[in-house]
């Protein structure tokens, strides 16, 4: 695509936006649960961002300021790609850091800065049925979250303890949502999923493949799932960034050499940026 | 030291100018127009408008063109631009009765009323390299026949008409609107004119293969072809305003009518059933195919035992679009280094902790 001519703003025609935002309005008053929607081709491959792109392409206004993540990363060459899609067919404003942005769509993470009531964070989903891996029928899983009926993932959880002595899920970990719905967080570390509890901006989830639409409301109670005597925890390499020194933030690993050499950096580039960018005023 | 990775953007650039540059070959070789591609790739244009779902022969060429001959990227490059284009209505059904015939054929009768009409096939040639072609030279002129009879009955209304053939039955609110799976979100069990839309626009190599599977026994139901015809057909829309359909146009479709067995039941005697395969344009191993696909799918209605794949509905629609597969698998390029670090944090806590229950029994 050289142009957007003939393009409406935002790529999509206003008819598919509108019957997106009702998706998106369904999905906030059932909290965590799966919308279906009639998902569009979007002049990107599914499985790179659809879902996430059909929502922020429906939410986006003309005065917005966007970031685009992947793995944390905004120079991650499909966030690139997504940001670049949305600065050519809307025009709008884009930005890197976190605290300047109205709307981040973000794949497998979620910003180490924490949000405010003033932004919309959008998830892309590859699979948003967090039983798929248990039940591959779309019917019956449905029938499942009708029910209120996860005993299959209770199961499975316990399971891993009895064998491994730990739940053997280190991202896409199933929360529950307003104490209702099972949802699949997105293919975040679990390390994020305490993020996603009584956070004060809107959380939205698209999968355009699977054509569905979840949402986490503002302030809304997440629980990660876990058993009384085996309570939900986070694991944490235990070395700082060797960047920027935080003990505290999701790290990559970089490997530096052939003979073992490794080093470990933020994730979330922005947040290493301006950690770096005030120990370097303050000094 | 090592320093975040940059240049994203400069590498994007210089791998679409390298695309672009790759697509154009060599440059002392004249350069390929639309033109060329619609009129002398003529089966490559109709995949693409089938699995496109947009018949739109222009586009398809330049599609394919832009493409460099990838059909799936080319389906995926006209598909998103169909989706941008607005929706006026649903055409009135077209009329396969009335087709302007270019081939038909029956394998279930020697003769036929309308006879028996090859058209333009490669059923019958030798696939022997034909050097000829990549020598300059004119194509022979093919000898003009009598005008076709213009009563071309469909086989299997011959057959229903005796009561030998399954009635279709018509929806119930036949006025009511058209399921459209590029408009409404796919939810199971779809039903037949879903399903029928789905197989359509699925994959063709997804869609031969699942049909194959139907005649090796995954799911076996004895097909006979009961009539393959190929043809230009007119679309009509009925305006309100007017009180009476207006012709907008033809397309070029193949249709295939499958005859299949069915040994009868409690309340019905036996008789025969249909598998039904339309497509755009001349994709004929495609419109077998999904009528294969379309009877092994009606298998649950027929009360017939369910053993392969093929009479799967939500197997079959959620895996025949080859936007959708390509794209998912092909994301697997994209980065995942935040869920490996998570796994591999996850991998070495269990090897520790094995180590250390090693230790301690050791001890």
């Amino acid at each position: 695509m050289s142009g957007t001519e003939g393009y409406n703003f935002a790529y999509l025609d206003e008819q598919t936006k509108r019957m997106i935002r009702r998706a998106i309005l369904k999905a906030v008053a059932v909290p965590g649960y799966q919308v279906p929607f009639a998902s569009r081709e979007m002049p990107l491959p599914y499985g790179w961002g659809t879902g996430g792109i059909q929502v922020t392409a429906s939410v986006l206004g003309a005065d917005d300021t966007l970031k685009v993540i992947d793995q944390g990363a905004d120079d991650t060459t499909n966030a690139v790609s997504i940001r670049r899609f949305f600065a050519r067919t809307a025009g709008v404003a884009t930005t890197t850091r976190t605290a300047e942005a109205t709307v981040i769509q973000t794949r497998h993470r979620v910003p180490e800065t924490p949000l405010t009531g003033d932004q919309i964070l959008v998830y892309q989903v590859p699979i948003p049925e967090p039983l798929r891996w248990l039940e591959p029928r779309e019917a019956e899983t449905r029938a499942l979250h009708a029910l209120g009926d996860y005993g299959v993932m209770q199961v499975e959880l316990y399971e891993d303890i009895a064998i491994h002595g730990k739940i053997k899920r280190s991202y896409d970990y199933p929360v529950e949502v307003a104490d209702r719905y099972m949802m699949s967080p997105s293919p975040i570390p679990k390390f994020d999923n305490p993020k996603l509890s009584d956070c004060p901006a809107l959380q939205l989830f698209g999968a355009g493949r699977e054509k569905r639409i979840y949402a986490i409301p503002p302030h809304t109670p997440v629980r990660s799932l876990d058993f009384e005597d085996h309570p939900f925890d986070i694991d944490h390499p235990g070395t700082p960034c060797a960047l920027c020194g935080d003990t505290e933030s999701f790290l990559d690993e970089i490997v530096t050499d052939d003979k073992g050499g490794r080093m470990f950096v933020c994730s979330d580039t922005d947040h290493c940026a301006e950690r770096q960018a005030e120990a370097g005023h303050d000094a | 030291m090592y320093v975040a990775v940059k240049g994203g953007e400069a590498a994007i650039d210089a791998a679409h100018d390298w695309l672009a540059e790759e697509r154009r070959g060599d440059p002392a070789i004249p350069e390929v127009t639309p033109d060329q591609i619609a009129e002398q790739l003529g089966l490559a244009v109709d995949r693409v408008m089938a699995e496109a779902s947009l018949y739109d022969r222009d586009l398809a060429a330049l599609a394919l063109k832009q493409a460099q001959g990838d059909v799936i990227e080319a389906v995926f490059l006209l598909r998103a631009y169909r989706t941008t284009l607005p929706r006026f209505g649903a055409s009135m059904p077209v009329d396969t009765a009335a087709m302007r015939i270019d081939r038909r054929i029956s394998a279930t009768f020697k003769d036929l009323p309308g006879g028996q009409v090859l058209g333009p096939t490669y059923d019958y040639t030798h696939r022997l390299l034909d050097f000829a072609l990549a020598a300059d030279g004119e194509a022979p002129e093919a000898p003009t026949a009598e005008p076709l009879d213009p009563a071309m009955p469909r086989v299997l209304d011959l057959l229903a008409d005796e009561g030998l053939m399954e009635r279709e039955t018509p929806p119930a609110d036949e006025s009511g609107p058209v399921p459209d799976l590029t408009r409404e979100p796919l939810t199971y069990p779809a039903g037949r004119p879903l399903r029928l839309q789905g197989l359509a626009r699925g994959d063709e190599g997804f869609v031969l293969s699942l049909g194959y599977s139907t005649q090796r026994g995954y799911g076996r139901n004895h097909p006979f072809a009961g009539e393959i015809r190929q043809g230009a057909v007119s679309v009509e829309v009925d305006v309100p305003e007017l009180g009476f359909a207006v012709d907008i146009g033809d397309l070029v479709v193949t249709e295939c009518q499958s005859v299949n067995q069915f040994k009868g039941d409690a309340e019905r005697p036996a008789q025969f059933t249909r598998g039904y395969g339309l497509v755009f344009g001349r994709g004929e191993r495609k419109a077998m195919a999904m009528a294969l696909v379309d009877r092994a799918l009606r298998a649950e209605e027929l009360g017939e035992a369910i053993q392969g794949p093929a009479q799967d509905e939500e197997f079959v629609l959620s895996h025949a679009d080859n936007v959708e597969a390509s794209g998912f698998v092909q994301h697997l390029k994209l980065p995942h280094y935040v869920d490996f670090q998570a796994e591999l944090q996850l991998v070495r806590a269990l090897r520790a902790a094995r180590r250390d229950e090693n230790r301690e029994a050791a001890e």
